[in-house]
């Protein structure tokens, strides 16, 4: 866990999301599905952002601009300089044989870079509408579905390794159909690091801190 | 001296950010263990945010067991943070500590029932209980906290713990419903900062105990002017979820402030809010003023 200052090297729309980029410098780009607390500039609070893509010396996030932290976010130009702490949580484990991609919406957030330290599996994408599917530029060669078509009715008949993020209903249908699937959740935290026990969510039928336990967990 | 609030710092999960504290405060211990409230726990609002966690704790047994041995081998001093629901409970949980630098009683969660005896009566139970140094954390929304604090200090409290956060409520701004599950939460933040500076200042003059400042604290400065409130300690919370090096900044602010202004050190500082006034008020030739002996003691 480290917090330095980060410098913006650019920021482009991508469909209805902006993607962030910052100057890589000393930090650690971590596992894929890890993420990072990001500075929101004039809020209380940073926003925890999972690593979108890492390469050329560059850290990119994916944002969806839904509310004053992240609409601060997307309104960063290069040259800006934001704090930015991580890698943190646990992300997915990436020993798994014949893996497929699911996401669903801003979920589609960590699957580049996970895509890429996986050789490029097959990937299945939901979206709400066309605009939000242009992100699909991020993950080349993804199937994409739009609603009212889900992802899980792109699922394939023989058993893949799952690993997911996207909305809890998807993330919660994925569970019950492929029980050993890996599952990136979400949930409001102040801090990312197990200070504020703000981001509680039910892990073996107890309230767990998503950051510490997380954000990827094991479907089963 | 430099804390983190109660509740806005886990050690064990983040140890060197508690190292770099004069002293360590635990999340409030319950005699049974509490699962806190359901999601979702937490809102920023502009100024600050809320907070419904519910007083998540392993529980008296298990953290004596379990959680406090593994504190210890942070080599930090700890305070422990003692909630419940009647005096007894307190004063158990404090019969059942030893060998910590404190004990703060925690008498006002927004986000649980209370106990139904008053703070007095609490620190009375626990002060019978325990040897300890007692800390009484009051909360700001009393109309008079000096009252309150005049009350814990008669009942054996060693010192006092303002402030803690003040219950608000968050809309989500689409379905114009409560933001959080359990409604309202308790509002820390820069929001804060005032109401906690005059909880201080008000309470410096009406008790002879030790104070410890919290509330809005981002900055050096900050810290300075609860000090100069009366304060002869200061705590972190918000600031730590955005920057868990804030403890280290804020020292070195602290040192800076106290430097630039000619104080040896920064708890020379210390009451010096209440002398300005008395500048003041005797200039004005006003015979109201107040005598020197009525100044705070200044014990750090």
């Amino acid at each position: 866990m480290r917090r330095e200052l980060r410098r913006v090297t650019g920021s482009e729309p991508i469909g209805p999301y902006t993607l962030l980029r910052l100057a890589q410098g000393g930090l650690d780009a971590g596992i894929p599905g890890q993420f990072f607390m990001l500075e929101a500039p004039g809020r209380v609070l940073p926003r925890p952002m999972s690593v979108c893509l890492a390469e050329a010396g560059e850290l990119s996030f994916l944002i969806d601009p839904i509310g004053p932290g992240t609409r601060a976010l997307c309104a960063l130009g290069s040259g800006d300089e934001i704090h930015v702490l991580g890698p943190l949580g646990n992300g997915f484990d990436l020993d798994v044989e014949r893996p497929l991609l699911v996401g669903g919406g801003i979920g589609i957030a960590p699957l580049p870079y996970l895509s890429q330290q996986l050789g490029g599996p097959p990937a299945i994408l939901g979206f709400r509408s066309e605009l939000h599917a242009e992100a699909v530029a991020l993950l080349p060669g993804a199937e994409v579905c739009i609603e009212p078509v889900y992802v899980t009715a792109l699922l394939p008949e023989e058993h893949r390794a799952v690993l997911a993020c996207g909305p809890e209903p998807m993330l919660a249908a994925l569970r019950t159909l492929v029980p050993d699937a890996q599952l990136a959740w979400e949930a409001p935290m102040a801090c990312g690091y197990g200070a504020c026990y703000g981001c509680a969510v039910e892990i073996e039928g107890e309230l767990k801190r998503l950051c510490v336990e997380g954000p990827v967990l094991c479907a089963a | 001296m430099l804390l983190n609030a109660s509740g806005c710092l886990d050690a064990l999960t983040a140890p060197e950010v508690a190292r770099s504290l004069d002293a360590f405060v635990t999340k409030t211990i319950t005699p049974e263990p509490r699962e806190g409230n359901a999601p979702v726990r937490i809102a920023e609002t502009d100024a600050g945010m809320l907070n419904a966690i519910g007083l998540a704790n392993p529980g008296r047994e298990r953290f004596v067991a379990e959680t406090l041995p593994l504190l210890r081998e942070l080599d930090v001093p700890l305070w422990v943070s003692v909630g419940g629901f009647s005096a007894a409970e307190y004063a158990e949980t404090c019969a059942a500590l030893e060998d910590v630098a404190a004990i703060e009683l925690n008498l006002s969660c927004p986000n649980v029932d209370e106990a139904p005896e008053s703070a007095a009566a609490i620190v009375a139970a626990c002060r019978t209980a325990t040897g300890l140094p007692l800390y009484a954390k009051l909360s700001p929304a009393a109309w008079d906290i000096a009252e309150g604090a005049r009350a814990v200090e008669a009942a054996g409290a060693d010192g006092l713990s303002l402030v803690n956060t003040l219950r608000g409520l968050a809309l989500d701004p689409r379905t114009l419903r409560p933001t959080l599950a359990r409604g309202t939460g308790g509002y820390s933040g820069p929001a804060l900062k005032p109401v906690a500076l005059a909880a201080v200042y008000a309470c410096a003059t009406a008790v002879e105990i030790p104070i410890v400042g919290m509330g809005g604290v981002r900055s050096g400065l900050d810290a300075l002017e609860l000090i100069a409130a009366g304060a002869s300690a200061v705590a972190l919370g918000t600031v730590l979820f955005g920057d868990p090096e804030a403890p280290v900044r804020v020292r070195a602010e602290l040192a800076a402030e106290a430097a630039e202004r000619d104080l040896g050190h920064p708890l020379d500082a210390r009451a010096l809010a209440h002398s300005s006034l008395q500048m003041s008020v005797s200039r004005s030739g006003n015979e109201m003023q107040k005598v020197p002996g009525n100044r705070p003691k200044v014990t750090a």
